[in-house]
């Protein structure tokens, strides 16, 4: 990585540059003959750049920025996979970048084809009965299947039914989901092996409950040993089980949500199926259903009759929509690419090496590091570094170190239920060697942090730029370039 | 197994599990109980190697028929996209990275965010712009759940000249939320100002605009804005971002909040996503501004570098109390966002906007002459659109087998519309593909 600052876009402008172009044009101008209501008087302050100078300039960025082609990425719950290059060449052929999300149904059967086959096979996957594909996020995901239980209940005159639970160990976005649907969030205990605290979500379930979120493996990587009965409890009072589909990665041919009793669930392609996390996004959040709730499925669905492939909107329990058109379509390309490159037997298997994977990194590294659950685990654990304590040495200064050796850290302070948490997960696609080398450097800083506590302290020392004033970003925010 | 993609050798499986101190995988499924454990296989395809992949993929592509010369807008317009954008954010250091959670490692996206919500903030005349949302409708939608937020008001008015996916996405967010969507309505096609003094007599938190609205008209947003703000209601402005190389930027004009569809800013069609939402606030909303915010920030060597920062508004830190569940966004789409606009610079914006307009009045003109009148006499950007004879259906499938799409059927969004087709021109089209559209709808 190049070390030496670098400037802004709008530092680099020269006056009279331009790295744009059009053909000379043919028409008249109406410019000067119409009247236009609020017309701009000066143009706004957009940088002004030749060609080369953007490509140094974006070339020079990307150098900056550590992704999983350059090297492990072992975060924890966010499923940072290879991502196969040949997906991004199949996403981007021109009959499907060119195609206008309005064209004539009968001009798009392969994308609305796309769209029917990819739905099938998370069902299959899931073992739900349908899906949609137009959440274009994990959490836009959780936030339409919150809808469609609101729309359930509603449809069964259970308006009363505001509450939803969710464990202590949940992903943030759960609550958050459930608030933006219109949702009371209440906390279910973990007990002391990091489950569903059974007794305590027994003590919850009332008439008011709407369903129960849960991610199974949960964020500790545990895989909930009481699921059936949970699933019995909460159906028993009314509510639905929700799964979150975060963590698919783990259960893939092994398990499916759909045997385990959950009514819904949410999958995100770009952790499971391989699709590019593209710095933040765009993901995809598709939504599976039982039957039951089809109905309440976000407009429109394809549908199939005879040979061809329909949208429809004709669902009056729906939800309505949920984002401009179908989804984030670009994504779902590459999703079923990847299903289609590893069929039923290879994604089985890329379930089974996540689980290896994490299971050889968890035996070796409790040695040096804390491990609060000490029991088989799914695709990913979390260390804790309290054992560090007695050195002044934090989860964070592990973190820090690890970017020393061109490592992306594990997740860590999550899930919020384990003291200084490192949260693994190495995912399938890393070999033995790298998995290896990984433990030797977990081995030595643990050392470090014995002998040379100040090193991990001052890390990371090898990168473009040394450990961040975070207060003063947060304290006098400045969030956008302005000429001096 | 081997595969591709799974480095791991049935050799290294086998010793893995030795060291692990076990003889066989099942050993770790032990934790799952027996009743659940899948027993048959999945009803997938067969494996495929690339080769067969791309034939499947290639397959499938060849069943969709883009047309040539397509004049649909309606919320996802066809511009050009210089070749640039598509080498420089595809990049993998960009592609394959998580969200820029370890800075020291990630400053190149977490710059090129920056400078993202920098020419956002510029193009809308705003301080704050957030690193992306979803995409148009979601923007709006949570621009609405903001801004009765900050007012704890219930009541917003809604154009009825609003984009109607627009309009379905925020019955859907805000239905159990007790908000009140009031329809302002329009007279010929623009917002009927008398009806919005009238409604805003009532306390309002927000009003929406959409500037071109839906039917590409430009709304007199010098005339709007105030009559808002003296209400003390917040302006929420939905624009195209490309028209604002010709129209004022809304918040010079007074707009609170101003949202818009990424999609004309470089990214492709591909079928209605992924795209991008765009959005920038006063001040005022600076803690309650949903997604993503990069800030600048010194390292411990007083070296300028950039973070994410303020994310007590987000859901990981504040959980139910956050201002919005958003986690994942848009990431790549608003670096080809930031590079598209960097390619343009002041006068590449200008010239898109431009030619779009006068190709688009070009059109409009021509067809007036071939006996295609507008539908709504009032100023347009680069989309319009045109009373037909016939039923707008007619038209499309007339022109379909030559390739040709006319626009859009007002009657698939609007059922009392079915005479007229809503029609984008924008810069990619030479003036003999304008005449061309002219010519064969003379001949129907």
């Amino acid at each position: 990585m190049q070390s030496n600052p670098m400037q802004l876009l709008f530092e680099k402008s020269i006056s009279g540059k331009t790295a744009f172009q059009l053909p000379e044009s043919e028409v008249p101008n109406y410019l000067e003959s119409n009247k236009i209501p609020g017309r701009r008087a000066t143009l706004p302050e957009l940088p002004e750049l030749s060609e080369i100078d953007l490509v140094r300039h974006y070339t020079n960025l990307s150098n900056r920025n550590h992704g999983v082609d350059t090297g492990f990425y072992p975060l924890g719950s966010c499923t940072m996979k290879y991502n196969p290059k040949i997906n991004e060449d199949l996403a981007n052929l021109p009959d499907f970048t060119t195609l206008h999300p309005l064209a004539p149904e009968h001009t798009a059967q392969g994308s609305l084809g796309l769209i029917y086959e990819l739905e099938n096979y998370l069902a299959a996957l899931t073992g739900m009965d349908h899906f949609t594909l137009q959440p274009v996020a994990g959490a836009h995901g959780e936030l339409t299947a919150l809808l469609m239980v609101k729309a359930y209940h509603q449809s069964k005159g259970e308006s009363n039914r505001n509450k939803v639970l969710v464990p202590a160990s949940a992903h943030g976005t759960n609550p958050a989901s459930a608030a933006m649907a219109g949702f009371e969030t209440v906390i279910v205990k973990c007990n002391q092996h990091g489950l569903v605290d059974l007794e305590h979500l027994k003590s919850l379930l009332d008439q008011n409950v709407a369903a129960l979120m849960l991610t199974n493996p949960n964020t500790l990587g545990l895989f909930e040993t009481e699921i059936s009965e949970i699933a019995q409890l909460v159906h028993a009072a009314g509510g639905l089980l929700y799964y979150d589909g975060a963590n698919l990665n783990a259960v893939m041919g092994l398990v499916r949500p759909g045997d385990m009793g959950f009514d819904l669930v949410h999958l995100n392609l770009h952790k499971t199926f391989a699709t590019p996390h593209g710095g933040g996004g765009p993901g995809a959040g598709p939504v599976g259903a039982k039957a039951f709730l089809a109905p309440f499925l976000p407009i429109p669905i394809v549908i199939k009759e005879q040979d061809n492939f329909k949208l429809d909107y004709a669902r009056p329990q729906s939800i309505g929509k949920v984002s401009s058109f179908y989804g984030n379509f670009s994504v779902l390309i590459k999703a079923l690419a990847y299903i289609h490159s590893l069929g039923a037997a290879g994604l089985t298997q890329v379930s089974r090496d996540a689980i290896l994977n994490a299971n050889y990194l968890r035996v070796k590294l409790k040695e040096s590091y804390l491990l609060p659950h000490d029991r088989p685990c799914m695709h990913e654990f979390v260390l804790s570094a309290t054992n560090l304590k007695e050195y002044k040495i934090r989860a964070l200064d592990v973190a820090k170190r690890l970017l020393d050796f061109g490592i992306h850290p594990p997740t860590i302070y999550f899930p919020l239920i384990v003291e200084e948490a490192l949260m693994i997960e190495p995912t399938e696609t890393e070999d033995l060697a790298t998995l290896d080398e990984f433990i030797a450097i977990m081995e030595q800083i643990a050392k470090e942090a014995a002998q040379n506590p100040e090193l991990l302290h001052q890390a990371p020392q090898n990168t473009p730029v040394g450990r961040l004033d975070e207060a003063l970003a947060a304290r006098s925010p400045k969030l956008r370039w302005k000429p001096e | 197994m081997k595969h591709p993609y799974l480095p791991l050798t049935d050799s290294q499986r086998a010793m893995m599990l030795q060291q692990i101190g076990i003889s066989n995988f099942s050993e770790l499924l032990t934790e799952i109980p027996n009743e659940v454990l899948l027993k048959e296989s999945l009803a997938l395809p067969e494996p495929k190697c690339e080769m067969e992949l791309i034939e499947y993929f290639k397959g499938l592509a060849e069943q969709n028929q883009p047309c040539k010369l397509s004049f649909l807008g309606a919320g996802a317009y066809q511009h050009y996209i210089p070749s640039l954008v598509n080498h420089l954010a595809g990049r993998a250091e960009f592609y394959t990275a998580y969200t820029p959670y370890q800075p020291e490692i990630s400053q190149g996206m977490l710059q090129a965010i920056y400078e993202y919500q920098s020419l956002i903030a510029e193009l809308f005349s705003l301080p704050i712009a957030n690193a992306s949302l979803y995409d148009g409708a979601t923007a709006l939608a949570e621009a609405v759940l903001m801004a009765t937020k900050e007012t704890r008001l219930q009541r917003v008015l809604i154009p009825s000249s609003l984009h109607p996916n627009y309009l379905a996405v925020l019955k859907t967010y805000t239905k159990n939320l007790n908000l009140e969507l009031i329809t302002l309505p329009a007279k010929d096609g623009l917002i009927d100002t008398d009806a919005l003094e009238k409604l805003l007599q009532t306390k309002t938190a927000a009003v929406v605009l959409q500037n071109p609205n839906f039917y590409g008209i430009i709304e007199d947003l010098p005339a709007l804005i105030p009559l808002i703000k003296a209400a003390q209601a917040v302006p929420i402005c939905m624009v195209h971002p490309l028209s604002l190389g010709i129209l004022e930027s809304p918040g010079k004009l007074g707009a609170e909040i101003v949202v818009g569809e990424g999609q004309p800013l470089g990214l492709s069609l591909s079928y209605g996503g992924a795209y991008l939402g765009l959005m920038a606030t006063s001040e005022r909303f600076l803690r309650r501004i949903p997604g993503r915010l990069v800030g600048e920030t010194v390292d411990h060597h007083s070296k300028r570098a950039y973070v994410l920062t303020l994310q007590t508004r987000e859901q990981h830190i504040r959980r139910e109390k956050a201002t919005s569940n958003i986690c994942s966004n848009e990431a790549l789409c608003a670096l080809r966002a930031a590079i598209y606009l960097a390619t343009l610079g002041p006068t590449g914006l200008q010239v898109v906007a431009e030619r779009a307009y006068n190709n688009a009045h070009y059109l409009q003109e021509q067809l007036a002459l071939a006996g295609f009148p507008l539908l709504y006499q009032a100023p347009f950007f680069m989309e319009f659109a045109i009373k037909t004879p016939r039923p707008a259906s007619y038209y499309l499938e007339k022109l379909l087998p030559k390739g040709i799409i006319p626009g859009y059927d007002l009657s698939q969004a609007l059922p009392n519309q079915e005479d007229s087709l809503l029609i984008a021109a924008t810069e990619v089209f030479s003036c003999a593909e304008l005449d061309r559209l002219v010519q064969e709808m003379r001949c129907l």
